[in-house]
């Protein structure tokens, strides 16, 4: 608790004490009215002073209507009319008890609101303190990490943070990046690779020359993101605050109408009236009203629902998008580096004649050897896990075909490995293949050996990510790509995408997203993950521009309005998820807030609702409005 | 100039009373106040100094919502 709030608490404590000692005085002894009166403001001034100021503060600057206007209205209201009724109507504790659950209701929500501003700034608590710097005698020396210059090495012990993106210039070490990327896996790095800021290091000792100031670090790029991003309102927001603003003068009137005319209205008729019974209920009716609920629930859902998604790393960079995410119906993918992995694998191994498999791997690995081109390097590594990657150099003639292979003559043998052409060349019958990707024919001493088949492979999470989309209800799933038809054709049959437009060129995926555009109905969004690094057009004109594997990508940090830290594509479905849960809560919230607020409104100025229900009606439906806000802090896996 | 300052306020409908008033400020090109971080975002307007448009802020918060503080 704050200073402030234990001020509030001992006030409130106060204030009971001293109203639990009057109801015994006055249950011995009866006093003269105005004497009761006196006693009775003692704990109302205690618990109630700020608040009256409040009031006469916001009249004194044009600030008439908030809730300590309502409440002060309401509670001197009670006050008076027991004071000239002699305690018969409304009265003195009614008056004091209002203000206590009041206070009590404030309370409680900023002790609650406080809690769950902290819990969910700590899930994205990944700021550095400090970066530690070898001084001239070698000692460690802890300083700030934006006075580090670039080019200057840090220290990073077992347990730190990485302050500053750089790369390493000594030791290895583990990382964990699950504070940026929501992976728990850790990662292991050595000297020479590049690290990124906001890693904590799990074991081992690294010096880190910095390549980036501190501002231009990827976790200052990240915290300013999530900080800003509660700055970026929602429509759901926006109606909240012009809804109060409205809201509170109409009430108001309302509760003014209530205590005039129906009294009027009766008097004219000739009926006998109270006017106490109508002022009572008018300010029972102020009570009720007070909007606090709502402002409060709403802004702190989608806090949370940012939250939650910032720590499993997807960074969503406003209130808006968030709302729009759970609107999207429409969903575009771009395929190599988003669906695919973007990079070469052997999917396929046909050896021919008597040639076994691990034979003709081995051949095409001695004949890429000394080639460092894509398909080559994945060749070997395939090699490699068969163990058929052959340790012996005894390559003697080496020699590249420009445009259809690679010859290589070892001590026992002469090898050619390339495309179609080349074993035309060599006079041999190729077998073909349907399947898409690229086809490297191996030939032996004169002989067809067969081939590989080496095409990029989808991510593992891709095909799940695609069917989970499709259950939450998305129209339409496009693939758009720059690949061939074929190729496009079967990965789009693998994941389960019924449309995909292959062939295109970076300019005609905006024309594509033109199209999605304009076939949405109502509210719907159109949403468009790619890597962020050449869709940046796309990225900007799609209503919600996904940005996936963005770690140490700025490109992508700018371009795009929702960023995925690593590039699992299970991520989205997830985003989608928690979006929606978090906008249903937000309308949960408005909804009950509203309803309950005006049924016992209409049940006050009928009479049927106290003080009491009053009460309960503003405060409690606060409370509850805050509890389920806090719900989109969980989202299931 | 873009600069952020801690504030401390009690509820959303203050900080939002709190960023309408510092958006009326003279020197104040765009102020945003996030509740929930408990932060305010100034973009100065050009050639203003932010030591002495600071000061007016404050005050023009205060009168809205007496008891916010602004650290500048």
């Amino acid at each position: 608790m704050t200073k402030k709030q234990k001020k509030t608490l001992y006030r409130i404590i106060a204030s009971i004490a001293c109203l639990a000692l009057l109801q015994i005085v006055l249950h011995f002894i009866e006093l003269p009215i105005l004497l009761e009166f006196a006693l009775y403001m003692i704990p109302y001034i205690i618990i109630g002073y700020d608040i009256l100021l409040k009031a006469f503060h916001g009249i004194t600057h044009g600030q008439v209507f908030d809730e300590c206007f309502l409440m002060t209205v309401a509670t001197i209201g009670a006050i008076l009319l027991g004071l000239f009724t002699s305690g018969e109507e409304g009265g003195f504790l009614e008056g004091v008890a209002v203000m206590l659950f009041y206070q009590i209701g404030e309370l409680f929500q900023s002790v609650a609101v406080g809690k769950s501003r902290r819990n969910i700034t700590a899930l994205m608590d990944i700021r550095p303190d400090y970066a530690n710097i070898q001084n001239e005698n070698g000692e460690l020396e802890k300083t700030d990490p934006d006075d580090v210059e670039i080019g200057s090495i840090i220290v990073v012990k077992a347990g730190e943070k990485i302050p500053i993106d750089g790369h390493i210039v000594e030791g290895t070490a583990s990382l964990d990046t699950s504070a940026l990327t929501g992976e728990s896996v850790p990662v292991t790095v050595q000297e020479g690779d590049d690290v990124i800021s906001g890693c904590v290091n799990i074991t081992g000792l690294l010096k880190i020359e910095t390549t980036k100031e501190f501002g231009e670090s990827t976790v200052s790029k990240i915290l300013e993101m999530v900080e800003n991003s509660s700055m970026k309102k929602s429509k759901s927001e926006n109606f909240i605050s012009k809804f109060a603003r409205y809201y509170t003068p109409i009430v108001c009137f309302l509760a003014l109408a209530l205590a005039l005319i129906p009294p009027v209205f009766l008097l004219v008729a000739g009926k006998a009236t109270l006017w106490s019974t109508w002022i009572i209920r008018a300010l029972t009716f102020l009570v009720i009203s007070c909007p606090c609920a709502l402002v409060i629930s709403i802004p702190l859902s989608f806090f949370a629902g940012i939250g939650a998604a910032s720590s499993r790393g997807i960074l969503v960079k406003g209130s808006n998008y968030l709302e729009a995410l759970s609107e999207t119906r429409i969903i575009a993918f771009d395929k190599t580096g988003t669906l695919t992995k973007g990079t070469f694998e052997v999917t396929k191994v046909v050896p021919f004649g008597d040639i076994t498999e691990d034979q003709l791997v081995r051949y095409a690995a001695i004949a890429e050897n000394y080639s460092d081109h894509p398909i080559a390097v994945s060749i070997k590594k395939y090699a490699q896990n068969c163990g058929q990657l052959s340790s012996e150099k005894s390559i003697l003639e080496d020699e590249t075909i420009p445009g259809k292979g690679v010859r290589v003559k070892t001590s026992e043998c002469e090898i050619y490995a390339g495309n179609d052409r080349l074993i035309e060349e060599l006079g041999l019958a190729a077998g073909e293949d349907e399947t898409s990707g690229t086809i490297v024919h191996v030939a032996a001493d004169g002989m067809y050996a067969g081939y590989i088949i080496i095409s990029d492979t989808i991510k593992p999470t891709a095909a799940e990510a695609m069917r989970s989309l499709k259950a939450q209800g998305m129209r339409r799933i496009v693939m758009l790509t720059g690949d061939r038809e074929e190729s496009a054709r079967q990965i789009a049959g693998q994941l389960g995408i019924s449309e995909f437009k292959a062939g295109l060129l970076p300019g005609d995926k905006v024309d594509e997203i033109e199209e999605l555009l304009s076939d949405k109905k109502g509210k719907e969004k159109v949403a468009f993950v790619g890597d962020g690094i050449n869709d940046a057009p796309v990225l900007s004109r799609v209503d919600i521009g996904i940005a996936m594997g963005a770690m140490g990508s700025d490109a992508a940090i700018e371009s795009a309005d929702v960023v995925l830290m690593d590039d699992d594509p299970a991520r989205i479905a997830l985003a989608m998820k928690i979006s929606r849960k978090c906008l249903r809560i937000v309308k949960q919230n408005i909804y009950a807030a509203i309803g309950i607020k005006v049924l016992i409104m209409i049940l006050g100025a009928l009479g049927f609702a106290n003080m009491w229900m009053a009460i309960f009606a503003d405060v409690g439906v606060m409370v509850i409005a805050v509890l389920n806000s806090i719900r989109c802090l969980k989202v299931s896996k | 100039m873009k600069k952020t300052y801690e504030i401390e306020v009690d509820c959303a409908a203050c900080a939002q009373k709190m960023e309408d008033a510092a958006n009326k400020v003279a020197g104040v090109g765009t102020a945003t106040v996030s509740f929930m971080t408990q932060k305010m975002k100034v973009e100065f307007a050009e050639k203003a100094d932010p030591a002495a448009v600071m000061p007016e802020v404050l005050k023009a918060c205060k009168a809205v919502e007496s008891d916010c503080e602004i650290k500048f």
